[in-house]
């Protein structure tokens, strides 16, 4: 009777510890899937396929940047065996205390573990990679991993292209982890406004993995794998022929050349100077090129046509020439004296000898300060506005419809505003109705508060040449797949000056070249129209100015320069300008070997401004 | 005196089927669990379930030659297999191999055998013919001692040799004592003792003592006081009390951080994935990812790539519960409990005392060993390698199991014949 009782009470006692093991599988294996999730993230490994960065080309199929292999090193700790540290060492060319403190600093990473690749040399050059494959077998626990960075055939056009880096937590936060930590992504220049272009999209291979992170296959045969999209294939504007001239002319000078087509608003050379080697930003010294360009007190890495504000000058006579005639205040043949200068109620602005009194078209060629302060003034005191700020608020209505004093939407990061004073500027500064055309007289002339960048000028010189609108200058002329990637690079911006008021100052802008102040710019058979401008400025010499555009009937390119603190607009900006054109327009350099050798050696860095650097260099030591 | 007829052998065909399906089971798990496309053929001998299938073979031929044996000789030469398992577990100190921290391991050619998988049914008939020995009676205080003795004395050598989990094996005897003739207060005791440990180990000495005391006061407010009662309440207290301050000092002054974090782990108390909680968080992570039918056979990823430790051995079950799902599990579980059923039931029906004690036997290590195993993988037990009967990696474990049921077939065979020797 006892055993019996006792024999239930043992099957009872078998039966409640199954039914508790069932209970738990239950919980374990119905209830709670977080185990799938974590049985998936134990033998799924998620490897990115990296795409290969679009290519860029030159307007003429000439290609620019490519791509070329780079050798990263990696290690899984735990995989490391019997490492035979010297001879790891001098293959990677590093000391054995560098190794251990690699390894400390690789353990204080984030997301470090033992079973986990981790980086340990980026970019090894393809001596040591070669060196090191050989010889893999013995270094148990490292490997190579190939990755692309570009590779620059020519040395020019840097600010164009710009340069890729790695991207930054803040770029990672923005992409909805899109970028992982170690990425390329386009830091400036066209591989940054076209990343989502050249970038590609990046693929992902699904592999399983055992416990040693070994792998084991595909997952389900591929199933969930994505193909890595390569970078579209991008045709810029610029023609790397005339970037390369120019480039050349440009050479151990501050400033910028901004080359158009104007009936395009194609970008075809844009040179900010000095410039640097684009391939100077590829490889592991990428770092400590920045740094030396950062600190350069030439400031290469400024991209000065795109952002550089410059008081245009003379050229500035031009736009006040249309905007006159478009106010009604100004007429081909309305003339004034000019008597070495603008002389007004005891104001009096210089002038160099010429004839007088001038109609306007003689007055551009010549370049009369006085009738163009007369000019300024009837068209600030027009009486057909009630107030003197009317009549402001009306010019620079036109200056913007010019493209000045505001950002034009060229697809380059970084583009300036330039700088056109609003009415409220002068109201600050004089209070308000205290102010009218005398008192802001040297805007008239280019000079005062206005500053406007080289691809602004540029792209006035283009409207003039189209006789009143211009196109959206830009830099990229084809993306691969892509029928008319950027439509508002289409659209025709008018200005607010009627096309018939534009012969006689481009006859002005012909007779400058033929027989005017930029005579040195004439090239027999092209008819090019131009202004030269020499801007007064505090930092030194005069900027000189060049802008032009070629042929005067159906241009086919529109040229502005700007050569800082080098004097006059016609000593080194109107012969750069001119050469370029000519390079353009007949693809030849060598007509005027004495011109194009003055060019090139004329070094106009300033000494000061590197001594200047050295005193504050030493003085901080 | 008559002549008594003998009955031809009556074989239990039922708990021949059971463990046919648990060796064919186990060996396809194995091979599930180890499986590589490079090694596929199931007879390979560089695999683990090539050794196991030859190890199967094995034991097909002695549990054959077992059935076919006079089952009289089980029992005279019980003491004589007893002392040969301690020779043998003595002999492991002097000619024993080191496999993973553990000397018991004797090397026979590429095999290795372990002495203390055996030990077990030497103990189960060293007792079986103690205690059904003439005038025995498992009141009297010696015979108590002599039986614990019989079990003690192998435990103690396993423990030496390290292998923690193959001595708590022989805890599983107290289920024979108790059907002998243990109090069942006994182990009542033992388990609350458990308990209580656990409590002890989780909180703090203080707030236990402090419920214990409230939980006391309720009590003797809610009964009819007596003397003997409250005397017997506080005396109660009073032990527990420095029971669980006892367990609290041992744990924090007298075990190592390594034994500490192992048994905080074990309790929840600490997470360490990398560490002491790794194979069980693993575990549970083959067995969770199953869901309700399974991966499907051979479509297991974390066995077979090696996340769960020891997953043709210890952790087996992991690859049941992977591949195969709860339903698997649930049928596993079922016909592991209609074996354990069968047998006791088997057991009970013996006329002879050493019969029934031995069959008894063989029902509590195989249920000590499911209690264990698929506890720990469960994540409901702590981890001591021990392995899942008949179905687990190893030839000894496999040998030996074969041989302890068998034996006990051949017993229950020719119960018919046996006389109620003793009683």
């Amino acid at each position: 009777m006892e055993s019996q009782i006792k024999q239930r009470i043992l099957i009872g006692v078998f039966i409640f510890i199954a039914f508790i093991y069932v209970i738990r599988l239950l919980m374990l294996q119905i209830f709670d899937d977080s185990y799938i999730r974590y049985a998936q993230n134990n033998v799924l490994q998620e490897q990115t396929i990296y795409p290969a960065r679009g290519l860029l080309m030159d307007r003429t199929n000439d290609l620019l940047v490519y791509n070329d292999n780079i050798y990263d090193l990696f290690v899984t700790p735990e995989q490391v065996k019997n490492l035979d540290t010297n001879s790891f060492c001098d293959v990677i060319g590093i000391t054995k205390d560098e190794f251990i403190a690699r390894f400390e600093r690789i353990k204080r990473q984030k997301g470090y573990a033992i079973y986990r690749p981790s980086i340990f040399e980026k970019q090894l050059t393809i001596k040591t990679y070669a060196k090191f494959q050989e010889m893999l077998f013995d270094f148990q626990g490292f490997y190579v991993d190939v990755r692309t960075d570009r590779k620059y055939k020519y040395s020019n056009a840097a600010h164009i292209m710009g340069y890729i880096g790695e991207v930054t937590e803040k770029m990672i936060e923005n992409s909805d982890g899109y970028y992982r930590l170690g990425d390329f992504i386009g830091i400036s220049g066209v591989e940054r406004t076209y990343e989502k272009e050249l970038g590609g999209i990046k693929g992902v291979r699904y592999v399983l993995v055992d416990s040693k992170s070994r792998s084991q296959g595909r997952y389900k045969s591929g199933e969930f794998d994505t193909a890595a999209v390569a970078g579209k294939k991008i045709n810029l504007t610029i023609d790397q022929k005339l970037q390369e001239f120019g480039e050349t002319l440009m050479k151990n000078k501050i400033g910028s050349v901004v080359a158009i087509e104007p009936n395009t608003g194609e970008i075809l050379s844009m040179i900010s100077s000095p410039t640097y080697d684009p391939n100077l930003f590829v490889g592991r010294e990428r770092g400590n090129h920045y740094m030396e360009l950062l600190q350069d007190p030439t400031k290469p890495l400024f991209n000065r046509p795109i952002a550089a504000p410059y008081p245009p000058g003379s050229i500035f006579k031009v736009i006040m020439s249309l905007i006159g005639q478009q106010e009604k205040v100004l007429f081909p043949t309305t003339a004034y004296g000019c008597g070495g200068g603008f002389n007004y109620g005891g104001l009096h602005v210089g002038c160099h000898p010429h004839g007088s009194p001038l109609p306007l078209q003689s007055a551009i060629m010549v370049s009369c300060n006085a009738y163009f302060c007369h000019v300024y003034r009837t068209v600030v005191n027009n009486p057909k506005y009630r107030k003197v700020e009317d009549a402001y608020n009306k010019l620079y209505e036109h200056l913007a419809s010019f493209g000045m004093g505001r950002k034009l939407g060229v697809d380059l990061y970084s583009e300036g505003t330039g700088f056109v004073p609003k009415a409220t500027y002068y109201d600050k500064i004089y209070g308000r109705n205290r102010w009218q055309a005398l008192t802001t007289i040297s805007l008239g002339i280019g000079q005062g508060e206005l500053g406007i960048t080289p691809l602004q000028m540029a792209n006035a010189t283009a409207l003039i040449a189209n006789r009143g609108y211009f196109i959206t200058p830009h830099i990229v002329k084809k993306i691969e797949g892509k029928k008319n990637p950027n439509p508002e690079y289409n659209i025709k911006h008018w200005c607010t000056v009627d096309t018939s008021y534009f012969p006689v100052v481009i006859n002005g802008m012909e007779d400058v070249v033929n027989h005017g102040t930029a005579y040195i710019a004439k090239i027999p058979g092209i008819a090019i129209c131009g202004k030269t401008g020499t801007a007064q400025n505090p930092h030194g010499k005069d900027h000189s100015i060049f802008f032009a555009f070629a042929p005067k009937d159906n241009p086919k390119i529109a040229i502005a320069v700007v050569v800082e603190n080098a004097g006059f607009g016609a000593t080194w900006a109107a012969p750069i300008a001119s050469l370029m054109i000519e390079e353009y327009l007949t693809k030849k350099h060598n007509t005027r070997p004495a011109l194009v050798e003055r060019m090139i050696n004329g070094n106009l860095i300033r000494k000061s401004i590197i001594n200047d650097s050295a005193t504050i260099k030493t003085s901080k030591n | 005196m008559t002549q008594q007829q003998l009955k031809p052998a009556r074989i239990d065909w039922l708990t021949i089927m059971l463990y046919i399906v648990f060796v064919i089971g186990g060996l396809l798990c194995i091979y599930a669990s180890v499986y590589k496309e490079t090694n596929p053929y199931i007879y390979d001998m560089n695999m683990n379930y090539g050794k196991q299938l030859l190890w199967i073979v094995i034991s097909a031929f002695i549990a054959m030659l077992i059935l076919l044996v006079d089952e009289k000789l089980f029992y005279a030469f019980a003491y004589g297999f007893y002392g040969l398992t301690i020779i043998l577990l003595l002999a492991t100190f002097v000619i024993g191999t080191e496999i993973k921290g553990s000397s018991s391991w004797i090397r026979v050619g590429s095999f290795q055998i372990q002495p203390a998988e055996f030990a077990k049914f030497g103990v189960a008939l060293a007792l079986a013919k103690y205690l059904s020995g003439y005038n025995i009676d498992f009141k009297n205080w010696k015979v108590k001692a002599i039986s614990f003795l019989i079990i003690l004395l192998p435990m103690a050598i396993i423990l030496l040799q390290n292998e923690t989990g193959s001595a708590l094996v022989f805890a599983s005897f107290a289920i024979v004592l108790y059907r002998e003739g243990l109090p069942g207060w006994l182990l009542v005791i033992g388990v609350l003792l458990i308990v209580l440990t656990i409590v002890a180990l989780l909180l703090k000495p203080l707030y236990i003592i402090i419920s214990l005391i409230v939980i006391a006061s309720a009590f003797l407010f809610l009964v009819r006081r007596t003397q003997l009662l409250i005397f017997l309440t506080f005396g109660i207290v009073l032990f527990s009390s420095a029971y669980v301050s006892s367990i609290d000092y041992i744990f924090e002054n007298v075990m190592q951080a390594h034994q500490r974090t192992r048994i905080n782990v074990l309790l929840g108390k600490e997470v360490d994935l990398k560490g002491a909680g790794y194979n069980v968080q693993q575990s549970l992570i083959a067995i969770g990812s199953g869901g309700a039918f399974g991966k499907g056979y051979l479509e297991g990823t974390q066995n077979k790539f090696r996340f769960v430790p020891e997953q043709s051995t210890d952790f087996i079950f992991c690859t049941i519960g992977e591949e195969f799902g709860f339903l698997g599990s649930f049928i596993f579980i079922t016909l592991y409990i209609v074996l354990l059923w069968r047998l006791t039931i088997m057991a009970e029906r013996q006329r002879s005392k050493f019969n029934r004690i031995y069959g008894y036997s063989l029902v509590a290590i195989l249920f000590f060993h499911f209690l264990i195993n698929i506890g720990m993988t469960l994540g409901l037990m702590p981890v001591i390698g021990i392995p899942l009967p008949f179905i687990s990696y190893g030839g000894s474990a496999l040998l030996s199991f074969t041989i302890l049921l068998f034996i006990f077939i051949r017993l229950d065979a020719n119960r018919v014949n046996e006389l109620k020797n003793f009683e």
